[in-house]
């Protein structure tokens, strides 16, 4: 097994959950954020998602290296900062917007529907005008 | 009951074997949003993992398209223009904050991170009062 191959199984398993779970059903994820109408479906799935992978990392986090590399790659930053707020709620008012994040989006441009394909096309733009704004914003990280 | 409770929930335990698969042999937080701006807007010399990823991601939906022709059902009423002006948006701020869903909302809070907690809880209350704006745009009950 190599990098790759773990990464197309993550990938494919991931999508097949996410489709199950009804998460490439955009009005079960604003039905969600919708206080007036709520489905709790998404709490369910970030449950089942949360306690099999913090499992998982409480096993293997005294590992000295993963299985196949030789140091791990996990996030170590801890600063809470106007950035990461900011981002936060951009990525939120867009979420709530569409009922899709980026893995169910990507997953549904499989459907062949126009929506799912229009959202990553304006995904994908979204971060480039990002990586091209971001050094003329007032923050210093 | 089933697709409210069962279905997530199993749902959501094989999205955490995805994640574990991840970081038990690859070492990885698998975050969907950096994965595609990473592929697209960032020199990697770091193996084709990122396009392996979503190119499972896409098959996978490409089998979730066969099995289940309704997995794909859309009745939210968000029209094209909507999506593209939501996808920009979701594109920007996850670049800008470091993470979506995946990212903060399953490998960090399960990591106990301090950033994907605080992201979170911003994500999901802006995505409540940007559902509750568009309803009340849209003239329907708030």
């Amino acid at each position: 097994m190599n990098k790759e191959t773990i990464a197309f199984l993550s990938g494919l398993v991931f999508a097949l959950g996410l489709g199950l779970a009804g998460m490439t059903k955009p009005q079960n994820v604003i039905g969600f954020l919708d206080l007036a109408n709520w489905n709790l479906s998404l709490l369910f799935v970030m449950a089942g998602a949360v306690i099999v992978h913090g499992l998982s990392y409480l096993m293997v986090r005294k590992r000295p290296s993963p299985l196949l590399d030789r140091q791990w790659h996990l996030p170590t930053r801890k600063d809470i900062t106007p950035k990461l707020i900011i981002g936060a709620a951009l990525f939120g008012i867009g979420w709530g917007l569409g009922g899709y994040c980026p893995g169910p989006a990507v997953t549904a441009v499989a459907s062949g529907q126009t929506g799912p394909l229009a959202f990553v096309a304006a995904m994908i733009l979204g971060m480039f005008v990002y990586t091209r704004v971001e050094r003329h914003l007032p923050f210093k990280e | 009951m089933n697709e409210l409770v069962l279905f997530p929930l199993i749902g959501g335990i094989l999205i955490g074997l995805a994640v574990t698969l991840m970081l038990v042999f690859n070492g990885r937080v698998t975050g969907i949003s950096g994965i595609l701006s990473e592929t697209f807007f960032a020199r990697k010399t770091d193996g084709r993992w990122r396009e392996a990823f979503l190119a499972g991601l896409i098959l996978g939906g490409v089998s979730l398209r066969f099995f289940g022709p309704s997995t794909f059902e859309n009745t939210s009423g968000r029209g094209v223009a909507a999506l593209i002006a939501a996808g920009f948006l979701v594109g920007f701020g996850t670049v800008m904050g470091n993470g979506c869903t995946s990212g903060h909302g399953i490998c960090g809070i399960s990591r106990l991170s301090a950033r994907s907690i605080v992201a979170t809880v911003v994500f999901i209350v802006f995505g409540v009062l940007s559902v509750a704006a568009f309803r009340l745009l849209q003239g329907g009950p708030t």
